[in-house]
C-alpha cells in the first residue's frame, strides 16, 4: 500500500485489512499487550476505530510508536488477526508519516540503516572488524568465495556492539569445534531489516530485501544460519516470499541439532541457576521454545528455573519493533521500561543468570539489572555463551 | 514565495578517511559523500517556511557522488525542483564557487528571482564559511550567517532573523529580501523521509542537469594543496602504577617537575 493515501476501502481491499471485519472486539489484544495500558489507542480500540472509518485519528495519534513487536496480540488473538504481522506495521507507516517529529534515535536508527546497514551508525567497512578477535579462524566469502555448508548470518548488534560481540566470539569457537564448515558475508553484509519494516519502514526493508538477496545470488552455500532472531523471522517468513530458499535455523536450534556431538565438549560445571528468557521473534513469532533450553539443560551443573512468565506468555524486552531506539522517548512519556518489567520477574528466579537468545536483549538486561541494582547478583549471558564457557577446561 | 537552497556533498566521516598516494587528497576509493549537515538544516528551514506561507523550494547542488540520492531526497521531502550543476572543474576555491555559483542562478531560468537563497552556513571540508557570503556579493544581496531562525513578515519584503553569537549570545535582525543566509540550525532537526517516499520520487521526478560555464579569471585555483596528513600521534598518557603512596609519591615529582610547585 506504500505511503499512497490508506482509507477504509483502500485497507479492506487486502485480504489482510479485511480481517479487522472478523475482529469479536473480545480486548484479548489490548489486554496482552505489554504497552495497553499507556496507548492512547490499544489494540483493540485501534481495530473498532478502523472500522468506524477513523483511520485519521488513529494515524494522528502516537499509540503504535508504543508497538514494540512481540507478536502477543497476535499469538492470542481468538480470530488469528495478524496484528503484529500485516496489519500494525501498515498503521505504523501512517504513524511515522504523520508525526511532525520521528523521535531522534530512532530516526538516526533507521537512517543510519539505510546507509551503513546497521541501526548504530557504524562504519559499513568495519563490520567484520570484530572477527580479528575471534579464537579461532573465520572465513570471509569476498576473500574466499569457495561453496560453503554455512553461511553465518551474523547481523548488526552481534557485529558491532562490544558486548554483543561475545556472542559472536562464542558462535565462532561453538562451530569450529564441532567441525562446521562455515562462512561470513563480512562487510557485505547488511541488516537483514526485520526492525525496519515493522517500525514501519517498508521502503527501508526493502531497499535492504534487494541488497541483501542480490549478495546471497552471489556465493554457493547450504543453509543460512544466524545469531539475530529478528533476520531469522524476516528470511523465514518474508524474504522466503521474493526467492529465498536456504535452508535456514537460529543458531539455537542449529546448535540443539548437534547436541550429541555438542555435550561430550561441554567439560566444565558452571553451577549456575539460570532462566531463559523466551525472545519474541524466536518464541511467538516462529515456536522455538525448547532448543534454547535443551541446550542449556545440557550444560553441566546448569539448572533451569522459568519465569512466571515464560514461552508464549514471556514478556518482551522492549526492542522490537523500532523500541531499541526509542528508549528515551518512553522515559519521556512515562512509561516503564519492558526490561526492567522483565528483569525484576528473572530476579524472582533466584537465578544467577538470565540467559537469552536475541543480540538486543543483552544490553538491553544489562542496562535494566544496573537501574533495578541486580547486578551485583546476576549477569546476562547469550546461551551460546554459556556453551562456550562450559567449554573451557 | 520561492526560496534557492544550496546544497554540497561532504565525505562522510562515519567511514573511516584514507589518503590518497599523491597525499594530496582523500583516497576517493573508499570515500563515500553525504550532505553537509548546516545545508540539511538549510533545506529543513526552507521546507518550514514552504509549509508557512506557501511558494516553493529549489535544490541546487554540484555533482558529485551520492549527490542524487540527496536531490531525490530532498525532492520526496517537499522541494520542487532538484537542480545538479555538471562538468565544474574539481578542486575550485571558495570564491571560485561562490562566483560559478552566482553565474548559473542568474543565467539558469526559473532560478531568480528567489526571496531567499538558503545555504549551510559552513561544511566540514574546508570551514572557509565563505561561499553564500560570495554568493550574496555576487548577487548584490544582503548575507547573514550563523542563522538559526528565520521568520517572514507577511508582506515578503522583509524576515526578521535570529544569528547566534559566543557566549549564548543571539542577535535578532530584520533583514531587506531578497537575502543570502547562511543557515547554522533549522527551527526544529532535519525531517526524516521514508524511503519508500525517495523511491517515488526517482520513478515520477528529475533532477535537471546543468553545464558549468567556463570561468574566466585566474582566481580559480589559487590556492593548492601542498599535502594531506592524518593527525600525528604526539605523546600520550602515562598511567601512575602502585600503591596509593607511590603513585601520590611520583605524582609529586612529576608536578614537581613540571614547575607547578
Amino acid at each position: 500500500m506504500g505511503t499512497s493515501q490508506v482509507t477504509l476501502e483502500s485497507l479492506l481491499q487486502f485480504p489482510e485489512g479485511k480481517e479487522i471485519l472478523t475482529c469479536l472486539q473480545c480486548g484479548t489484544c489490548s489486554g496482552t499487550c505489554p504497552y495497553g495500558d499507556v496507548m492512547e489507542f490499544p489494540p483493540r480500540r485501534m481495530v473498532a476505530m478502523l472500522r468506524a472509518g477513523m483511520l485519521d485519528q488513529v494515524f494522528a495519534s502516537d499509540s503504535l510508536l508504543a508497538c514494540v513487536a512481540c507478536y502477543a496480540c497476535m499469538a492470542k488473538c481468538p480470530r488469528g488477526i495478524r496484528l503484529t504481522e500485516v496489519l500494525l506495521p501498515l498503521l505504523k507507516e501512517q504513524t511515522l508519516a504523520h508525526l511532525s517529529e520521528v523521535p531522534a534515535e530512532l530516526q538516526k536508527a533507521l537512517q543510519s540503516t539505510l546507509r551503513y546497514g546497521n541501526p548504530m551508525g557504524e562504519p559499513s567497512r568495519k563490520r567484520a572488524a570484530w572477527v580479528k578477535t575471534a579464537s579461532v579462524p573465520i572465513r570471509i566469502l569476498a576473500e574466499d568465495p569457495r561453496p560453503v555448508d554455512v553461511l553465518w548470518f551474523v547481523e548488526c548488534y552481534t557485529s558491532f556492539h562490544p558486548r554483543c560481540q561475545d556472542n559472536s566470539r562464542a558462535t565462532a569457537l561453538l562451530f569450529h569445534k564441532l567441525g562446521i564448515d562455515f562462512a561470513i558475508l563480512g562487510n557485505e553484509e547488511k541488516c537483514v531489516g526485520e526492525c525496519a519494516r515493522l517500525t514501519g519502514e517498508p521502503g527501508l526493508f526493502e531497499t535492504l530485501v534487494d541488497y541483501n538477496m542480490a549478495v546471497f545470488q552471489k556465493y554457493r552455500f547450504k543453509r543460512v544460519v544466524t545469531s539475530c532472531p529478528h533476520a531469522y523471522s524476516a528470511l523465514k517468513n518474508l524474504y522466503s516470499s521474493i526467492g529465498f530458499h536456504w535452508e535456514l535455523e537460529h543458531t539455537t536450534p542449529f546448535l540443539a541439532r548437534h547436541l550429541v556431538r555438542l555435550k561430550p565438549l561441554l567439560v566444565r560445571k558452571l553451577g549456575y541457576i539460570v532462566t531463559y528468557h523466551d525472545s519474541c521473534c524466536l518464541g511467538r513469532q516462529n515456536d522455538v521454545y525448547d532448543a534454547p533450553r535443551a541446550l542449556l539443560q545440557a550444560i553441566p551443573g546448569v539448572r533451569l528455573a522459568e519465569m512466571v512468565h515464560n514461552r508464549v506468555n514471556s514478556i518482551c524486552c522492549g526492542g522490537g519493533g523500532g523500541g531499541m531506539w526509542l528508549d528515551t522517548y518512553y522515559k519521556a512519556k512515562g512509561y516503564e521500561r519492558l526490561s526492567e518489567r522483565r528483569a525484576k520477574e528473572a530476579a524472582a528466579t533466584g537465578a544467577d543468570v538470565l540467559a537469552v537468545s536475541c543480540p538486543f536483549e543483552v544490553s538491553r538486561f544489562e542496562d535494566a539489572f544496573k537501574v533495578l541494582g541486580y547486578d551485583k547478583r546476576m549477569v546476562v549471558r547469550d546461551v551460546t555463551e554459556l556453551l562456550a564457557e562450559a567449554m573451557e577446561a | 514565495m520561492h526560496i534557492l537552497v544550496i546544497l554540497k556533498m561532504v565525505p562522510d566521516v562515519v567511514e573511516e578517511l584514507e589518503i590518497a598516494p599523491d597525499g594530496k587528497a582523500l583516497n576517493t576509493d573508499y570515500l563515500r559523500m553525504i550532505l553537509s549537515e548546516s545545508d540539511d538544516h538549510a533545506l529543513e528551514q526552507a521546507l518550514l517556511l514552504k509549509e508557512r506561507h506557501g511558494g516553493n523550494v529549489t535544490v541546487v547542488a554540484f555533482d558529485a557522488p551520492e549527490v542524487d540520492d540527496t536531490l531525490f531526497a530532498a525532492l520526496a521531502k517537499g522541494a520542487s525542483r532538484a537542480v545538479k550543476i555538471v562538468g565544474a572543474e574539481p578542486g575550485m576555491t571558495t570564491s571560485g564557487a561562490g562566483r560559478l555559483l552566482a553565474r548559473i542562478l542568474v543565467q539558469e531560468p526559473a532560478l531568480l528571482p528567489a526571496g531567499l537563497v538558503l545555504a549551510g552556513v559552513q561544511a566540514i571540508d574546508d570551514l572557509d564559511a565563505l561561499v553564500a557570503p560570495l554568493l550574496a556579493h555576487q548577487l548584490a544581496m544582503p548575507y547573514l550567517g550563523i542563522v538559526t531562525r528565520v521568520a517572514l513578515d507577511p508582506s515578503g519584503e522583509t524576515a526578521s532573523v535570529l544569528k547566534e553569537y559566543p557566549g549564548g549570545v543571539r542577535g535578532e535582525f530584520e533583514v531587506r529580501l531578497p537575502a543570502v543566509l547562511g543557515i547554522q540550525g533549522a527551527e526544529k532537526p532535519p525531517r526524516y523521509v521514508p524511503v519508500a517516499k525517495v523511491r517515488a520520487a526517482m520513478k515520477s521526478q528529475k533532477i535537471d542537469t546543468v553545464q558549468a560555464p567556463a570561468l574566466t579569471g585566474g582566481d580559480l585555483r589559487l590556492v593548492e594543496v601542498l599535502g594531506m596528513n592524518k593527525p600525528q600521534l604526539t605523546g600520550h598518557a602515562e598511567m601512575l602504577e602502585g600503591s596509593p603512596a607511590e603513585v601520590s609519591s611520583r605524582l609529586c615529582e612529576i608536578l614537581a617537575g613540571r614547575g607547578v610547585f
